[in-house]
């Protein structure tokens, strides 16, 4: 039994934005045996069960905690992490990335497979699970990849992985170059309704560049990748899920990054496609132009790119093209940063940063409210990879995260949990800070505890 | 003598101070910083024509040259400098520089500063490798070519080539014809020339020309045969085939038809024109022999200015961080 059966929480006086259920008010929460009981006004439910204001009830013990000013939100998913294990655990492992994971607020990740060696097999979607159940933080699921060895030439086990409980499959870190292989990939998978999901790069446009092709790799002298490496891969795909039976297999793109795929998504969604995509902080909050110091915690792919991608993320946002916030938490050691731009490896790492840095991004101008912000990190994640998740509904397992909506607080990577620090957010200051996070009814942080 | 008379007699103009300990590149300095430079470099000229070619400006000073590519003229020409000014050098070759081979970057710099340089002059195949070093290590860092970056003393030269033979560079109309894309050198000729005043042409295909290139101060043509009439300066690349990549054109004989600088060509140009190259030659393909060795031909003189050209930078930057430290002259 678990530990926790028995116990019952009560979370009071917050407010609560629950999108699945068009919940956006004050109001009290009760979880009892790792799941909702009730989302209601605590009056009504004190009146049914007086014990809940004393602390106890039925004999078992009731945690209250008091959310008064702050937001109380169905768990928040990030389907974008890579925690490095097997394979490169002195950057992360699933124990450190989790708790990373709900530090930010995050109850549920999704594991990228480009581990070493790669998610490709059942037993290794299985390892992913028993480490997570091991580590005891947040929900951790993972895709795996669609070819082997993530090749991009014959397709992996996505059938015996699908049954181990995969989420979806990607090559991520790479884009499947073959259209062929691409167009396989979808048609197999129609058999599992499944989401295929793309790291869109054509590497014969990308060709070595380090950084986004334009007048900051010019006068840095490194070698671009133009955003046409993305759209090319991108609209490729759209004509792929064209060949698709309707309502069998979906097609999702990771990070999208530029003016030139909000248009080709915004076109396929108007087809009615069964297209999603996602978007990184780092794509609404950074510009190429952070490169021009060869600071290589600004080196990530896709690139960060100029002011009007930006912009054209920020619209697309506002207009609800994009499906999916995600942190493409990537996290490296220093060692490995303190290198040239040749020679260093991509990735930001942004787990426990990324609710703050989404608030300057998108609430603080207006872009979108928290309702939006909070359904593009629970239920609309959840739908794309199929989970039963990111709503607080009766009688569903309880993921919970607490919100202080008005505190700010300075980023400070020292303090990270996760085992690497590349992040160039470091210093900044950030409103929106994650209280508390419970997971199947379990607190499971507490900026108060630590 | 005063320690400082003795410097200003060394360099032949009055000493200011000069607050750059490192040499990262020409995009940041000031057309003032640039010409301050050049003046220094025409008094180390000067010295090289003495008897005694020798000042002890350096002296007790360890210059480490660092150097990750192939470089023949370059290193030697700073080894030169080096011991013209008296200081002690030494030679540090790593050609393979990947870091899955080996040492990284910072590891190989913090060794070489453990055992007391004082200036590193390093060449290296990654944009931004000197300005890695420069935020980790003590020692002054001059940059000796960095990827396709910049090569900051090749364009010092050049522009200190182009103003010792026609006075200055105001008013100039100077091509640089060749791979753009690849090539570090038209990038800091760009800087040091547009700041001193001239008006610069990139000429190439377009397929060797880097992206966003019209937001530089500088005008682009695919056409020698336009440009050829109206330059006061031509300056050849060299063609990398090392850092080509792809198929950027058909065939090296239809790269020649089109921007080869040919005798035919320069019957066209200006009587004066000055012909310039950084070196080494591809004899025949961007440049006929003829033309080469020809009467404009100044590619000699370049070679001969580097070595006051980098003189002066290691003096200038060994200043600096003197400066700093506390030390006066």
């Amino acid at each position: 039994m678990n530990k926790n059966m028995g116990n019952e929480l009560l979370i009071k006086n917050g407010h609560v934005i629950d999108p699945a259920n068009r919940v956006n008010k004050k109001c009290d929460i009760l979880i009892s045996d790792e799941k909702f009981v009730e989302v209601g006004r605590i009056s009504s439910l004190v009146a049914r069960r007086p014990s809940l204001e004393r602390g106890t009830s039925h004999g078992s013990r009731v945690t209250v905690i008091d959310a008064t000013g702050k937001l109380v939100v169905p768990g928040l998913i990030d389907m974008h992490v890579h925690f490095r294990e097997p394979g490169d655990e002195e950057e992360e492992t699933i124990a450190s990335g989790s708790a990373a994971a709900v530090a930010g607020g995050f109850t549920s990740v999704v594991c990228m497979p480009n581990t070493t060696p790669p998610i490709e097999d059942e037993t290794d979607v299985e390892y992913v699970h028993r480490k997570a159940r091991k580590a005891r933080k947040t929900h951790v699921y993972t895709m795996g990849a669609i070819t082997k060895g993530r090749e991009g030439v014959e397709l992996a086990e996505m059938g015996f992985m699908s049954q181990a409980g995969a989420v979806g499959f990607t090559d991520d870190g790479r884009g499947v170059q073959d259209p062929a292989v691409m167009l396989r990939a979808l048609k197999y998978a129609q058999m599992f309704n499944v989401v295929i999901a793309q790291h869109c790069q054509d590497n014969r446009i990308a060709g070595s560049g380090v950084m986004n092709a334009g007048y900051y790799s010019t006068i840095l002298g490194l070698p671009g990748q133009d955003g046409l490496a993305e759209e090319a891969m991108l609209w490729r795909d759209i004509q792929l899920v064209k060949k698709i039976k309707p309502g069998t297999v979906r097609y999702h793109a990771q990070h999208i990054s530029t003016a030139g795929s909000v248009e080709i998504i915004r076109a396929a969604k108007k087809q009615g496609l069964p297209v999603t995509c996602e978007a990184t902080p780092h794509h609404l909050l950074l510009t190429e132009k952070c490169c021009a110091e060869y600071d290589t915690n600004y080196m990530v792919n896709p690139p960060l790119r100029p002011e009007k991608d930006i912009e054209a993320l920020k619209e697309a946002l506002a207009d609800g093209l994009i499906d999916a916030l995600v942190t493409d938490h990537a996290p490296h050691l220093a060692s490995e940063k303190e290198l040239e731009f040749l020679a260093a490896p991509f990735g930001i790492a942004g787990l426990e940063c990324a609710l703050g840095l989404y608030v300057k991004a998108l609430i603080e101008p207006g872009i979108i409210d928290w309702p939006g912000l909070i359904r593009l990190m629970t239920e609309r994640p959840a739908k794309i990879i199929g989970v039963d998740k990111g709503a607080m509904t009766k009688g569903k397992q309880a993921d919970v995260t607490i919100i202080d909506p008005d505190a700010e607080y300075k980023i400070d990577v020292n303090k990270f949990r996760s085992k690497s620090k590349n992040c160039p957010y470091h210093g900044w200051k950030v409103k929106g800070k994650v209280v508390t996070t419970i997971v199947g009814g379990e607190i499971r942080f507490s900026a108060e505890t630590g | 003598m005063s320690n400082k008379q003795k410097i200003e007699n060394d360099i032949g103009h009055p000493f200011i101070e000069w607050k750059r300990k490192h040499l990262l590149g020409l995009r940041e300095l000031s057309a003032e910083e640039i010409t301050y430079i050049l003046d220094t470099a025409s008094g180390f000229e000067q010295l090289s024509a003495r008897a005694v070619k020798k000042a002890p400006t350096l002296r007790g000073k360890l210059v480490v040259n660092l150097f990750f590519e192939d470089s023949t003229r370059t290193r030697n020409s700073f080894a030169l400098a080096a011991s013209r000014l008296s200081a002690d050098v030494v030679e540090f070759t790593k050609k393979d520089s990947s870091v899955s081979k080996g040492e990284t970057l910072l590891d190989t710099a913090r060794n070489l500063e453990a055992m007391g340089i004082d200036i590193v002059v390093i060449r290296h195949n990654a944009g931004g490798a000197p300005t890695l070093l420069s935020k980790y290590i003590n020692a002054c860092v001059v940059n000796a070519g960095d990827g396709y970056c910049e090569h900051p003393t090749q364009g010092l030269l050049d522009v200190y080539t182009i103003r010792k033979l026609r006075g200055t560079l105001k008013g100039l109309k100077i091509a640089i014809v060749g791979d753009i894309t690849h090539s570090r050198v038209a990038r800091s000729d760009l800087w040091a020339m547009t700041k001193l005043g001239a008006e610069v042409t990139f000429v190439g295909p377009p397929t060797l020309l880097p992206p966003k290139i019209e937001q530089l101060p500088v005008k682009i043509s695919y056409s020698l045969d336009d440009v050829i009439e109206k330059v006061d300066v031509i300056n050849m690349l060299r063609i990398q085939f090392e850092r080509l990549g792809g198929n950027p054109f058909p065939s090296v004989r239809e790269y020649s038809h089109y921007f080869g600088l040919t005798v035919e060509r320069m019957k066209r140009a200006k009587p004066d024109i000055l012909v310039m190259h950084p070196g080494p030659i591809n004899r025949g393909l961007e440049i006929e022999s003829e033309v080469a060795d020809g009467k404009n031909s100044v590619i000699l003189q370049q070679v001969t200015n580097g070595v006051a050209v980098r003189m002066a930078v290691l003096f200038l930057v060994n200043q600096a961080a003197a400066q700093q430290a506390g030390q006066t002259l």
